[in-house]
């Protein structure tokens, strides 16, 4: 399990533009790298990230060894009502992490 | 010997040699087109937010944003062991949208970010920046 | 005398060639955060965007946890927190009858109180707890403790920070007392006041304590390590070099 922290704003307004901001705790490993002894480091990065809000992805996003380790994403969604956010990263190595978040939207 | 396999020979060696900086650009553009799918992104429609000087290459935040709704959004790059940074697909959103990230970034080159408009048409912005080094750098 | 010559251009190099003319030393000495990037100091001040403030995250568990042997959990003796102490460090311990960095104190109670083994040095648990704890001071002036069995411990610091060192014969002074704020290879010179250990440093691209850091400085002078002791005098010195500037745990660095 990554350490992650996701940024919401408290509660938004419906139509809204809010932003969404998280990191998670990983090595972002480029495969181009060698250790002490010469050997090459094998790639583990997180390859995808996905958010979906009221059941539908509002942005999947591919990411290549050129993010930074311990990556930091920000990202703009237009609030419409009240629900959960989901968070989903996967990559090298069978790596999965889930984080649920609650978006509370105002009239 | 057969003339192909001297041809063969000659290309295999010259692909061991290192690329002049016309063969990293071409590179990109080549990336770039592929993820078109052939169509030659116009200049505009999408702002890559970047610092021109960069101090220390590792963690470099970067934002791509639109004021038109787009459907997707891509960043490339010129001399990393890779051209692609990310790729990503959005719900368009009016008003435009904003995705920031940290990249890094081996030297100095051009970086180019691509979004799609709901039209389906491309669009695209270049920016080039220089990378120093830090001075101390011990690798501990 | 033949290693001068060879010696003396490149520190020449490296030392009197940077400076610019007219360019005057600092008149106090500043945290690094001044000289860092805009879009660095607002990655430092945006705890959304600090990269830090995961192993703070992390931290804030291990707080929380108590050990399987039924021993309590760091909240079950500190309820209130620790506001207020990190930027005390480091303190004398009447127990081990010496100065003793947060680290190390940590690492104390672990073991005294909570019969658990100590953490290693550089280990994810020990950088998270510090990174947690030293931010509760977050924002709070730098006050080392007026005891006076630290004197001969911090004099014994500023001694090794004035003493050239290493194949490249230099002392920390020379860089970041007397060159604060000139350029060396295209980067800042810091003042080096260590004011937000332990740090996320782009470099490591990840956290790291303030040892760490001097043995990358002792590498780039090309001097052998500062022993455990040695290091904890310095220390002691750069708190009182840094008294009065605000504790910026957990910061970044390049």
């Amino acid at each position: 399990m990554a350490i992650t922290r996701i940024t919401l704003p408290a509660s938004a307004r419906r139509g809204e533009t809010i932003e969404v901001q998280w990191l998670i705790a990983h090595p972002m490993e480029t495969g181009h790298r060698s250790d002490d002894q010469g050997r090459l480091l094998p790639r583990d990065i997180i390859t995808r990230f996905e958010c979906r809000y009221l059941e539908q992805i509002v942005l999947a996003m591919d990411l290549f060894p050129a993010i930074a380790a311990n990556p930091y994403c920000a990202f703009t969604l237009m609030a419409e009502r009240s629900g959960e956010l989901v968070f989903i990263w996967a990559g090298d190595h069978g790596f999965e992490q889930r984080e649920v978040r609650t978006l509370v939207v105002t009239e | 010997m057969s003339t192909r396999r001297l041809v063969l020979q000659v290309l295999s060696v010259a692909a061991l040699l290192p690329r002049p900086a016309q063969a990293n650009r071409a590179q990109l553009e080549q990336a770039i087109l592929a993820f078109t799918q052939g169509e030659r992104p116009r200049s505009g429609g999408v702002r890559l937010d970047i610092a021109p000087l960069i101090e220390n290459g590792n963690a470099v935040p970067v934002t791509l944003s639109t004021t038109e709704p787009v459907q997707t959004l891509a960043l490339f790059n010129e001399l990393n062991p890779q051209r692609e940074v990310l790729q990503a697909r959005l719900v368009p959103t009016a008003g435009g949208t904003r995705l920031s990230t940290r990249i890094r970034l081996a030297t100095s080159q051009q970086l180019v970010a691509l979004a799609r408009g709901q039209d389906g048409s491309w669009w695209s912005h270049r920016v080039d920046v220089v990378v120093t080094l830090a001075a101390c750098i011990e690798g501990g | 005398m033949k290693r001068l010559l060879v010696l003396a251009p490149l520190t020449a190099l490296l030392c009197g060639a940077a400076a610019r003319e007219g360019e005057q030393p600092l008149a106090s000495p500043r945290s690094g955060f001044e000289f860092m990037t805009p879009a660095l100091q607002a990655m430092q001040r945006s705890d959304a965007q600090n990269p830090a403030m995961l192993w703070v995250a992390s931290g804030a568990d291990l707080w929380k946890a108590a050990p399987a042997n039924g021993k309590p959990a760091c909240a079950g003796c500190h309820a209130s927190g620790l506001a207020g102490v990190a930027p005390r460090y480091p303190a004398f311990s009447a127990a081990l009858k010496r100065p003793v960095t947060l680290m190390q104190q940590i690492n104390h109670c672990r073991a005294t109180r909570q019969e658990q083994p100590a953490w290693r040095d550089e280990s994810e648990p020990l950088l998270s707890l510090a990174a947690y704890l030293g931010q509760q001071s977050r924002g709070l002036p730098i006050e080392p403790p007026q005891d006076d069995r630290l004197t001969p411990w911090r004099q014994a610091g500023e001694a090794l920070y004035r003493a050239r060192i290493g194949q490249l014969h230099l002392s920390c002074a020379q860089c970041h007392e007397a060159r604060a704020g000139q350029r060396l290879a295209g980067a800042v010179i810091p003042s080096g006041l260590a004011t937000g250990y332990p740090l996320y440093r782009l470099e490591w691209q990840g956290m790291g304590s303030l040892p760490r850091r001097l043995a990358n400085c002792t590498t780039g002078v090309r001097a052998e390590r500062l022993t455990q002791d040695e290091m904890t005098q310095v220390e002691l010195y750069l708190m009182q070099r840094a008294r009065g500037l605000p504790w910026e745990t957990p910061a970044v660095r390049p």
